[in-house]
């Protein structure tokens, strides 16, 4: 069973005008003795209606980079950017509650794992209905209404009966359609997810990646797909970022991403076992001091 | 300057070269972030004071603190003299509260030392081994935990007559159990890791990984809470002594001082003050220390 | 150099209450081969390898070491000497007090190897990192420093069988491909037999000349890796597996 998309020619599609302009992108944190630690170096792009992949190992800053663009970085993270903005509105700059109403109403994130992102002691249910209430005024009644929409917009099979279940009572897979219906319910136009499927099985990934391809189709969203895993990221996006000690080192469309020149992501690529090349020893990556530059 | 820069590095370099540098730097690293904490070197000032006090109380005390001339001494106010007053025996408080942190400093110390390593081991032992032998541990702890604290040390007074050293026992009795708990909670999360299963399979017997492997790591925790308790059994050892079941006179005990204060207390306020500020501060710097030491000691579990 | 030492897995039942983890499992792995264990989670997987060296009681079924001479028996002290094992998140198989130094000095003590200087020296050698290491803490390395140290401390026993639980998942690409370099080299050189357990098909075959699939507690089939590669797959499951590890299809 593979999972395929539902539009053809996606990779060719015009991303039109920009949702989102990072430009020059810089968290810092302070570190033990006294000064800071810059974990995203000046990191800039565009965003249009299209999918974009960012890859990175870890401390490569990718993570902070997406939780910086939502105002979800630590509370001691010093964030700075010539430009950080979503259809104009600067992000940086804005009120508190400007934010709240971009976060999840207009800007969405599903995080990787679903055990440690869903609150515990809610049902699923009534945790997409409140995510939805704290964005559109609808009745209960409604909310209910739609929270269930959402849920069968996720395959999920019987949605009453998982409406009233909690996160520990499911599958990591079902958590993570949840999780994905939950951001979505409030019709956001950009998606960050930050490794949605890593802590899910081999099979589950496929399911739970065609259910977001779908939806990210339907509904024209942005997308930023962030990610360790090279491979699933140049089959799933349309543009790639790599990053390396918090520098974006390679920009590239993902159906050329064999073309691909800098020789981290090269290394990268080289390095994976692939089903049916025996090399032994494995190519590894030979670290160059330059690329930290 | 230069060697103070030179020791910084060395602590804190992160290729040492011998166990040594390792546990030094390990400790140095703790101590900074302790350091940071205002409060909490306030704390460590203070108890470092009530030491320092307790071991030179001959030298700093300007009188001798059971000598008091009824005659011409008795109940003065505070003076340039008599900087805490005297009391109704024409004794010096502040000599008598210098020589008085030796004995508070004794409970302290005493019940800190009998107590802990018996709710450490308690603990670790029943939270590894489970089963019958946890339940029958975790029951003595209850039965423990259930003796209120004060009508212990009437009962050990009233059999074993009244002392210093009865209070401390009857205080460090009912005061392991809580260092148990928490012994033993830890204990029960450090059983599934990972490193413990690896020192399982390479052969260790258990004895060796509860006392090598498990105790280090519950160990912060249980003095952090020793620390917190101090306040309180420093509080104890002073309601005994205001019952007369503790220190006897003419000991200088800051408890019983409160109490012979506790007559002359409208006119003469001081008598009963001065211990009264005595044992407040003291409580507040153990306090303080504690909640530097468990902000400092890997507050967030195993690091 | 000892002779190699093979492992003989016949029935093995591992039952938690109600709840069966595995069900009559039955695998041989031939002195000095490499032997993987696919499946995803719940397939019981990890649950066969504590089986077999003991972290998790069997409810029934035998484990037996197979080879030249007398062999220990599992629940012997000299078992533990004969096999190890390397766990998969490097970020708990390392006690967080104890410094590289007391790690790999812990197995020589228990067992009264003399010589712990000098065999300490040598087994981080052996694993690539070299002097400095020695006295850091866990905190101070990073993740696949710690997993090399991990290697360094099943291999300083001087085991002839490594059991093997998701040793490169919690790594980086780049890492997981220097460890999996680490851990053939370490094989070719001393001789070892492996047991391996994975989610990942890739790693499996390229580390391995015959696998088993799990799927919930059961065995699903036994194959050689070559066969796999060049998909002479049999069962639908495997065969859905292999498709998933090819990643997502746009059309």
């Amino acid at each position: 069973m593979s999972a395929v998309a539902s539009s053809p020619d996606a990779a060719q599609r015009n991303p039109g005008p920009a949702l989102l302009e990072v430009e020059d992108l810089r968290v810092s944190f302070p570190n033990r003795d006294g000064g800071l630690t810059e974990a995203v170096r000046g990191v800039s792009f565009t965003l249009g209606r299209e999918r974009l992949g960012i890859v990175g190992e870890s401390g490569s800053g990718k993570s902070q980079t997406g939780r910086a663009i939502l105002g979800l970085s630590a509370a001691e993270a010093q964030i700075s950017a010539k430009r950080l903005a979503f259809k104009g509105t600067d992000l940086l700059r804005c009120s508190a509650q400007e934010r709240r109403e971009l976060r999840g109403g207009r800007i969405a994130m599903v995080l990787q794992d679903p055990k440690y992102s869903l609150n515990p002691v809610m049902s699923i249910g009534d945790q997409i209905v409140e995510t939805l209430q704290a964005h559109a005024r609808v009745s209960g009644a409604q909310a209910r209404a739609k929270a269930l929409a959402a849920l069968a917009a996720v395959s999920i099979e019987d949605p009453a009966r998982v409406f009233k279940l909690y996160p520990h009572e499911v599958s990591g897979g079902m958590g993570q359609r949840a999780m994905i219906a939950m951001m979505l319910i409030a019709d956001p136009e950009l998606l960050i997810a930050d490794e949605p499927t890593s802590a899910l099985d081999v099979t589950v990934q496929l399911q739970v990646l065609a259910i977001l391809d779908k939806l990210v189709v339907e509904r024209g969203m942005g997308l930023i797909f962030v990610s360790h895993d090279l491979r699933l990221v140049s089959s799933f996006c349309d543009r790639i970022l790599v990053m390396y000690a918090g520098r974006v080192v390679e920009e590239v469309l993902a159906k050329n991403l064999h073309l691909a020149k800098h020789p981290y992501t090269r290394g990268l690529l080289n390095c994976l076992p692939v089903l049916g090349a025996a090399r032994h020893p494995l190519p590894t990556l030979d670290r160059q001091q330059e690329w930290k530059l | 300057m230069k060697a103070a820069a030179d020791l910084h590095q060395w602590l804190m370099s992160d290729r040492p070269d011998s166990r040594r540098q390792a546990a030094l730097g390990r400790f140095y690293g703790g101590w900074r972030v302790f350091a940071r904490n205002r409060l909490a070197m306030l704390g460590l000032f203070i108890v470092l004071a009530l030491v320092l006090m307790a071991i030179f109380a001959n030298q700093l005390a300007p009188y001798a603190p059971s000598v008091g001339d009824l005659m011409t001494t008795r109940l003065l106010p505070p003076s340039s003299a008599h900087w805490f007053g005297t009391d109704d025996q024409g004794r010096d408080i502040l000599s008598r509260l210098i020589h008085g942190s030796r004995i508070t400093l004794f409970v302290v110390v005493l019940v800190a030392v009998l107590a802990a390593p018996i709710g450490l081991i308690v603990g670790t032992v029943a939270g590894y081994a489970g089963g019958l032998l946890d339940a029958t541990l975790m029951r003595i702890t209850d039965i423990f935990l259930a003796f209120p604290r004060l009508i212990l040390a009437l009962a050990f007074v009233a059999a074993l007559g009244p002392g210093i050293e009865n209070a401390v026992l009857a205080i460090a009795i009912t005061s392991w159990p809580p260092y148990a708990r928490i012994a033993r909670a830890e204990t029960l999360t450090i059983r599934q890791t990972d490193y413990i299963a690896a020192v399982q399979l390479i052969g260790a017997s258990r004895a060796r990984i509860v006392l090598r492997h498990i105790m280090p790591l519950c160990v912060s925790s249980v003095i952090v809470r020793v620390t917190l308790d101090m306040a309180g059994i420093i509080l104890t050892a002073a309601g005994l002594g205001f019952l007369g079941l503790g220190a006897q006179p003419p000991s200088p005990e800051w408890g019983a001082m409160i109490a012979a204060g506790r007559a002359y207390v409208l006119d003469q306020w001081w008598v009963a003050a001065g211990p009264g500020l005595a044992i407040f501060v003291v409580s507040l710097a153990f306090n303080l220390l504690g909640d530097g030491l468990r902000d400092a000691l890997d507050p967030k579990g195993n690091k | 150099m000892s002779a190699p030492v093979g492992l003989e897995v016949q029935h093995l039942r591992v039952q938690f209450g109600v709840f069966v983890a595995v069900e009559d499992t039955s695998f041989t792995v031939q002195p000095g081969e490499s032997f993987g264990i696919v499946g995803e989670s719940g397939s019981g997987k990890s649950t066969v390898l504590r089986a077999i060296c003991g972290l998790n009681a069997r409810t029934s079924g035998e484990v037996r070491l197979i080879g030249e001479g007398a062999l220990p028996t599992p629940g012997d002290k000299a078992f533990r000497r004969r096999v190890q094992m390397v766990f998969q998140d490097p970020y708990g198989s390392l006690h967080p007090r104890q410094t590289v130094d007391r790690i790999l000095a812990e197995p020589l003590a228990i067992h009264g190897i003399p010589d712990a200087e000098s065999r300490i020296e040598r087994a981080l050698e052996e694993v690539g990192l070299g002097d400095g290491f020695r006295f850091r803490f866990p905190h101070q390395l990073s993740g696949g420093q710690r997993q090399r140290i991990a290697i360094a401390r099943a291999l300083i026993l001087e085991p002839q069988i490594l059991l093997l639980d998701e040793p490169t998942s919690a790594l980086d690409a780049s890492v997981q491909a220097e460890v999996l370099n680490l851990l053939e080299q370490l094989r070719r050189e001393r001789g070892l037999s492996f047991v391996m357990v994975s989610h990942d098909l890739a790693v499996v075959t390229h580390l391995c000349e015959r696998l088993m699939v799990m799927q919930r507690g059961r065995t699903v089939e036994l194959l050689s890796a070559v066969d796999l590669a060049a998909s002479r797959v049999r069962d639908d499951y495997t065969k859905a597996l292999m498709q998933a590890s090819k990643g997502f299809t746009r059309a």
